[in-house]
């Protein structure tokens, strides 16, 4: 396996810099001295050895990339050929200006919210019930990873065989004689939410999961002692020390499903478009490279203020924990 | 009491994440011609349709290869990355960690864009190795999370004791930092495989046109209509993404048992 040879390539090259201890004692202090330093020194640039593959590539692959599509946001776009570069504000006012882009942009934001507001509510009761369940947490956790492993494209168009004309839902009405037509229940904003809900779910769990297990049980029942019921001992006590997990799955949920593209195309209708499929849209469709850089960097933007007044308030620890 | 409730709440939320799931499999199996309800019968014929369907096993072909390359780059930069993390004092380590996982903290449709036109700008045309590209830039912070996480496990002093007890830095990689650290390099080549396999939103902005991996083949079918077909390949799906990481579980607490930790 190949990463593993680069892997003890780079641990035996670093593991020969070690110096040999010198025969003749005369110089063994001067030598210890050495010896110290290069050690010191080996474990200052080694690491550097380590990160740089990696980091070299998100800095070519990410950061630069982020800063060119900033530039190609301001040449225009002409009907032939390559697109003109310079300094143009055209498309940075059709995006910001268009009462169009806006309407999509908090339409975005509002499926976004409440798709993270349902998968706050039927998370939370279900996180902590694995957390303060006695025994078979690890089933249960895996049991809910499964679906995290299941194709997302799989889970969305599954929806299609429940709620489609011919699915489950409208097999099962006609059969107990409650409609006699089939009714059309996709393609609208509930499936949309429905979809994103179920694609994100397991994140808000999982998230809530590891905050509402880092948190010793004997506090509520320390409550509980001194008088409070245990409804309050939840209240006062497991609920506030839960809630970086609960922002930590929110942020997830949020940056997710505003900037999903997918959904919206398998389960929304015509009127159902959010902000990122106006970037694809503009990318692959209309092949209008500086308008979709600029709309890009608008989506970025919004839900990067997000990510940064997280970060500011509660750091970016929580996250790590629940992503890991 | 409120603990029933509990429960019970749980377990709809349980039925929730997999009924739609089970029904894909469920109807993968129907014999009726439509692929959807009533169900007629059980039948296997779906299955072979898939087999027989070119354009669903060349996506397949490119979706391995795809997932076994990014698998390999992004394991072998992220384990090297995971290990001056966890074995060394970096300065700004806080920054360090961000940046690696920035992959993760931007929208993976701007993500798509700008690694598209940036690439294509240096003369990179839409390819399969612009797909390689992006997907090894999105895979690699989950593949630093999960072998971080793993490498803490592993204890220093034991590759100490080995070599003051004489053993060479051969030895001891082999012996005993090899054999701690298979399992963390296991998990992370299949997260990467699993994620890149998976991924359908930057696929669909780099892949050349024809070419289609599993997904966007999947994505491709669902314009026309929901056909059995797709139900079989969902099962097939379900059936390699759920199998093959629980059977990396299995054999991670195997490799790690006989190891001894």
């Amino acid at each position: 396996m190949p990463p593993i040879f680069t892997i003890l390539i780079i641990y035996l090259l670093n593991e020969n810099h070690l110096p040999k201890v010198p025969s003749n004692p005369n110089c063994l202090t001067a030598t210890l001295r050495d010896i110290l330093m290069s050690i010191e020194a080996r474990e200052r640039r080694q690491p550097w050895i380590l990160l740089s593959p990696a980091l070299t590539a998100i800095t070519l692959l990410l950061f630069v990339p982020l800063l060119f599509i900033v530039v190609y946001s301001f040449w225009l776009r002409t009907a032939t050929g390559a697109d003109q570069s310079g300094f143009f504000l055209d498309n940075w006012r059709e995006a910001l200006s268009d009462p169009f882009y806006r309407d999509i942009l908090l339409f975005t934001l509002k499926i976004a919210a409440i798709t993270t507001l349902v998968c706050a509510v039927m998370g939370y009761p279900a996180a902590y019930f694995i957390a303060r369940s006695r025994g078979n947490k690890a089933v249960l956790l895996l049991l809910l990873m499964l679906p995290f492993w299941i194709s997302y494209i799989i889970r969305t168009m599954s929806w299609i065989n429940i709620l489609g004309v011919s699915g489950a839902l409208n097999t099962f009405l006609i059969w107990t004689g409650v409609i006699s037509e089939p009714i059309q229940m996709l393609y609208n904003q509930t499936t949309v939410i429905l979809g994103l809900v179920h694609f994100l779910l397991p994140f808000m769990i999982l998230n809530v999961f590891v905050s509402l297990d880092g948190i010793d049980v004997t506090l509520e029942d320390a409550a509980t002692s001194l008088g409070a019921t245990r409804w309050e001992a939840f209240v006062q006590v497991t609920l506030p020390l839960s809630l970086p997990g609960l922002a930590a799955g929110g942020l997830l949920c949020f940056v997710l499903a505003a900037g999903t593209y997918i959904t919206p195309l398998v389960l929304g209708g015509p009127t159902d478009a959010m902000f990122a499929n106006l970037v694809y849209e503009a990318i692959i469709t209309q092949l209008n490279w500086p308008l979709g850089s600029a709309l890009s960097l608008m989506l970025l933007a919004v839900l990067g203020l997000l990510v940064m007044i997280y970060n500011r308030y509660l750091g970016m620890a929580q996250l790590m924990k629940g992503l890991g | 009491m409120g603990w029933h409730l509990i429960r019970g709440y749980a377990l709809l939320v349980y039925v929730f994440m997999f009924l739609p799931v089970a029904v894909v499999v469920l109807l993968s199996f129907n014999a009726s011609q439509f692929g959807s309800f009533p169900i007629t019968g059980v039948s296997l014929r779906w299955f072979g349709e898939l087999a027989q369907n070119e354009a669903i096993l060349r996506a397949f072909r490119t979706s391995i290869i795809l997932g076994l390359l990014t698998a390999l780059i992004s394991t072998t930069l992220g384990v090297l990355a995971s290990l001056a993390l966890v074995r060394y004092r970096v300065p700004g380590e806080n920054v360090i960690s961000t940046l690696l996982i920035a992959p993760i903290l931007v929208p993976e449709v701007v993500l798509a864009v700008a690694l598209l036109l940036f690439l294509n700008f240096l003369g990179v045309n839409k390819s399969f190795g612009l797909l390689l590209f992006g997907h090894v830039i999105f895979t690699l912070p989950f593949v630093i999370l999960v072998v971080q996480a793993r490498l803490m496990a592993i204890r220093r002093d034991v590759e100490e004791a080995a070599m003051s007890l004489g053993a060479s830095p051969v030895q001891t990689f082999f012996q005993i930092t090899l054999p701690l650290m298979l399992p963390a390099v296991l998990a992370g080549a299949l997260f990467a495989f699993t994620i890149s396999f998976d991924d359908i939103t930057g696929t669909l902005f780099w892949k050349p046109g024809g070419v289609e991996t599993v997904p966007t083949q999947i994505f491709a079918m669902l314009r026309n209509s929901i056909s059995p077909e797709i139900n079989a390949l969902g099962t097939v799906m379900i059936v390699m993404t759920v199998g093959l990481p629980l059977l990396g579980a299995a054999a991670a607490r195997i490799l790690s048992k006989k190891s001894g930790t």
